[in-house]
């Protein structure tokens, strides 16, 4: 008896022990083969799955990019549908190894809640959607409307924000799932639909009659939109911030999923690096060489992510604005590969 | 074996030799529990330890302190002073209060609802009580959570639009939106129709007794219910004339997007107020037939031998004995509807789940503590609920002499 009692101390201290101390997210993602991505419920054009199950969207494509980076496969990776409300959580405890969920930069998220944003991957704004009957052309013409909106957003802060600033009345109406709130405003239940100006265009092709709603002009915050990673392993996160870099990088050169294979004969140093014929970029986040060629390979550049998810062609149709490289007039920087 | 050897010993007669401790049950006992407690304080402190470490290399806020930081978000209904510059404390009482309201209204509710369908269920009328079962039978079988959508999202979509809300009233609106209706502001003076309404309370309580002692001595019966009705409502009117109706109204106006001002009932209040008694009513329903059928059929037949009619047979035999085998599952249900409001999260009532655990654990980030605390409140108000009925339900044990 004594001898089981000392066996399961003994096995409780070595679990502990182990749970103490976590190995780092790379080797545990190189462990199970593939990297687990928290993504939103259901967001066209940033990540949404078809009928068959598959998910694809511009937050999606992050996800795979790593992947790639990592295993030489865009599909190496796993998703988690995440409600707004519980992507933090998720992240914190392990849950996923990187939230990619249309997740504002703020301070206080890259502080208090124990996490790191890696990067811009959609610079964006708070918007207002109403209906065209309602005569409104303008958001300060909005005092005593009720909004429909989500729980657990920036959107839920800066739409508090922007009412107290102008000094405007308004009721909220704060949903847990996006397609409630979309349920609540189509039937009449707010006057005003704000989230993100992405998230409206992505919501609007869900209501009824798109048609017979309006977009106003007013944007009201910044919504730098971002992968972000647990704060303290860095190594993690500098994988997941370069290859998101990468992807900027290889449309600024005209690199693309197409040409990325031939281009280890280009004469661009720059180029070259990117794509592992020169340096070891790769290997010093601890990866294979070719891996930033792989998840270009895997998803395109940039702006090939950006044209097949949310682009004109699509049912989103957004316009490039700020997300246009910064040589073309937008603010899409990367630092350099070198 | 040598452990029953030595416990046949003994039990045969008085040990003749000392026991070794370490084959002495008591001490054996002792040691195990000694162990065991010891185990168990390990294993709670390496928890908080391991919590408490981890919190802290992934450099996580812990602490309490955010309760009074800035909340910043607004709130839909605030039975209380509540605004975007409250502090995250001040949100937490809100969305306590929102459940309490919700929770409280529902048990009413789903109280009278549900005894009037388990009377309605043993009704000898076949319609009556058919209408019945079909009741319980559906509202006992679908899940709580698609009730919810069924009342929010159907009966929203039923309600016509702010501009073209229903009037029963020249100062009621119903709408989309919800229900609006003028608001009672009291003046100065209004406290002596709380007076008047006090008196009358205590006075009922006093008249009651009486009529009870002059009953059982003189067998004589008084009408305790009107007069108290009359009572209740005659001294706080005579109260308010006498300082001249000490009261004025805020009436609903319509503005441009919709109504304001005046008393609102939101409709996720109301869509959770029906989806929780109704569902709940239909347990309550089934356990007011067990407890009716617990009661012997002799009982009925002793009370209509003896002249009484079949409304004061169950109001005065049956009843008061079905009530002990009632009280006991009334109570888990009551504690049921008070969890389950916690799924109002769904429709955007701002109870403690929305607010608390879902805007302000989203926006400081501290699980631990925001669950840690919300789970505290829900033990809290289930065991007050327990305790309270507890002690309805010693008052209404059957007292044995």
């Amino acid at each position: 008896m004594r001898k089981l009692i000392g066996t399961a101390i003994a096995a409780t201290a070595v679990a502990g022990l182990a749970f103490g101390a976590q190995a780092s997210t790379l080797d545990d993602v190189k462990a199970k083969g593939h990297v687990q991505c928290g993504v939103s419920q259901g967001l066209p054009g940033f990540s949404n799955p078809d009928e068959k199950g598959n998910w694809s969207g511009l937050d999606v494509d992050v996800c795979r990019a790593v992947a790639a980076a990592i295993f030489g496969s865009g599909d190496a990776v796993k998703f988690t549908p995440l409600s707004a409300k519980e992507r933090f959580t998720a992240l914190q405890s392990g849950e996923v190894d990187l939230l990619s969920r249309n997740t504002t930069w703020t301070l206080s998220r890259d502080t208090a809640l124990g996490l790191d944003f890696t990067g811009v991957s959609y610079y964006d704004g708070q918007g207002f959607m109403v209906r065209k009957d309602l005569g409104v052309k303008s958001a300060k013409e909005l005092s005593g409307a009720a909004v429909c909106t989500n729980t657990g957003t920036t959107t839920e802060l800066n739409v508090a924000d922007y009412f107290r600033t102008n000094k405007m009345d308004y009721k909220v109406v704060a949903f847990e799932k996006a397609d409630e709130v979309v349920a609540a405003y189509d039937a009449g239940r707010c006057d005003v639909y704000t989230t993100d100006q992405s998230g409206i265009a992505a919501q609007r092709t869900k209501l009824k009659e798109p048609g017979a709603h309006i977009i106003l002009p007013e944007v009201i915050s910044k919504e730098p939109l971002g992968p972000a990673v647990r704060h303290g392993d860095n190594q993690w996160g500098d994988i997941v911030r370069w290859t998101l870099n990468a992807l900027i990088t290889a449309e600024e050169f005209g690199v693309e999923k197409g040409n990325v294979a031939s281009m280890k004969d280009s004469k661009n140093p720059e180029i070259r690096r990117l794509v592992s014929a020169e340096g070891t970029m790769c290997e010093n986040l601890g990866l294979q060489p070719g891996c930033f060629a792989n998840a270009i390979a895997a998803v395109g550049n940039y702006g090939e992510v950006f044209e097949r998810n949310v682009g004109p062609s699509t049912p989103l149709g957004l316009g490039r604005g700020l997300n246009e490289l910064w040589s073309k007039g937008g603010i899409m920087y990367s630092p350099p590969f070198r | 074996m040598a452990d029953s050897s030595t416990t046949l010993n003994r039990s045969s007669g008085p040990p003749k030799t000392k026991v070794a401790p370490w084959n002495d049950p008591k001490v054996r006992g002792f040691f195990f529990q000694v162990v065991l407690l010891v185990a168990l304080l390990w294993f709670c402190w390496w928890l908080f330890a391991n919590t408490t470490a981890n919190l802290e290399r992934q450099k996580i806020a812990s602490g309490f302190d955010f309760l009074g930081t800035t909340a910043g978000f607004g709130i839909i209904q605030t039975p209380i002073d509540y605004s975007e510059t409250s502090t995250y404390g001040r949100a937490f009482m809100v969305g306590l209060i929102n459940t309490l309201i919700v929770s409280v209204i529902g048990c009413v509710v789903a109280t009278v609802l549900g005894f009037l369908i388990g009377v309605a269920r043993l009704s000898h009328n076949w319609l009556v009580s058919r209408l019945a079962a079909v009741y319980i039978e559906i509202f006992r079988n679908i899940p709580l959570l698609l009730q919810i959508f069924f009342w929010y999202f159907v009966v929203l979509r039923l309600l016509p639009h702010p501009r073209d809300s229903l009037r029963p009233f020249s100062d009621v609106y119903i709408n989309v939106r919800g229900i609006f209706t003028p608001n009672p502001v009291p003046l100065d003076g209004f406290s002596v129709v709380v007076i008047a309404f006090v008196v009358a309370v205590v006075a009922i309580v006093f008249l009651r007794r009486w009529a009870t002692r002059r009953q059982e001595s003189t067998g004589q019966t008084f009408p305790v219910f009107w007069t108290s009705v009359g009572l209740l409502v005659l001294l706080p009117l005579i109260g308010a004339a006498v300082t001249g109706f000490p009261m004025t109204w805020e009436y609903p106006k319509a503005t441009r997007f919709s109504i304001s001002g005046g008393f609102t009932i939101y409709p996720e209040l109301a869509a959770m107020v029906m989806a929780l008694s109704v569902y709940t009513a239909s347990f309550i329903a089934e356990i007011v037939r067990a407890g009716i059928l617990a009661v012997s059929h002799g009982q009925t037949e002793a009370a209509h031998s003896l002249g009484l009619r079949n409304g004061p047979t169950l109001r005065l035999v049956i009843i008061p004995q079905a009530m002990r085998v009632i009280i006991p599952p009334l109570t888990s249900q009551y504690l049921n509807l008070t969890k389950n409001s916690s799924l109002s999260a769904a429709i955007a009532y701002p109870e403690l789940v929305s607010v608390f655990a879902g805007t302000v654990l989203n926006q400081t980030g501290q699980a631990i503590e925001v669950i840690g605390i919300t789970m505290l409140v829900y033990a809290t108000i289930s065991l007050s609920i327990s305790a309270g009925m507890n002690i309805y339900n010693k008052k209404m044990a059957l007292v044995e002499r």
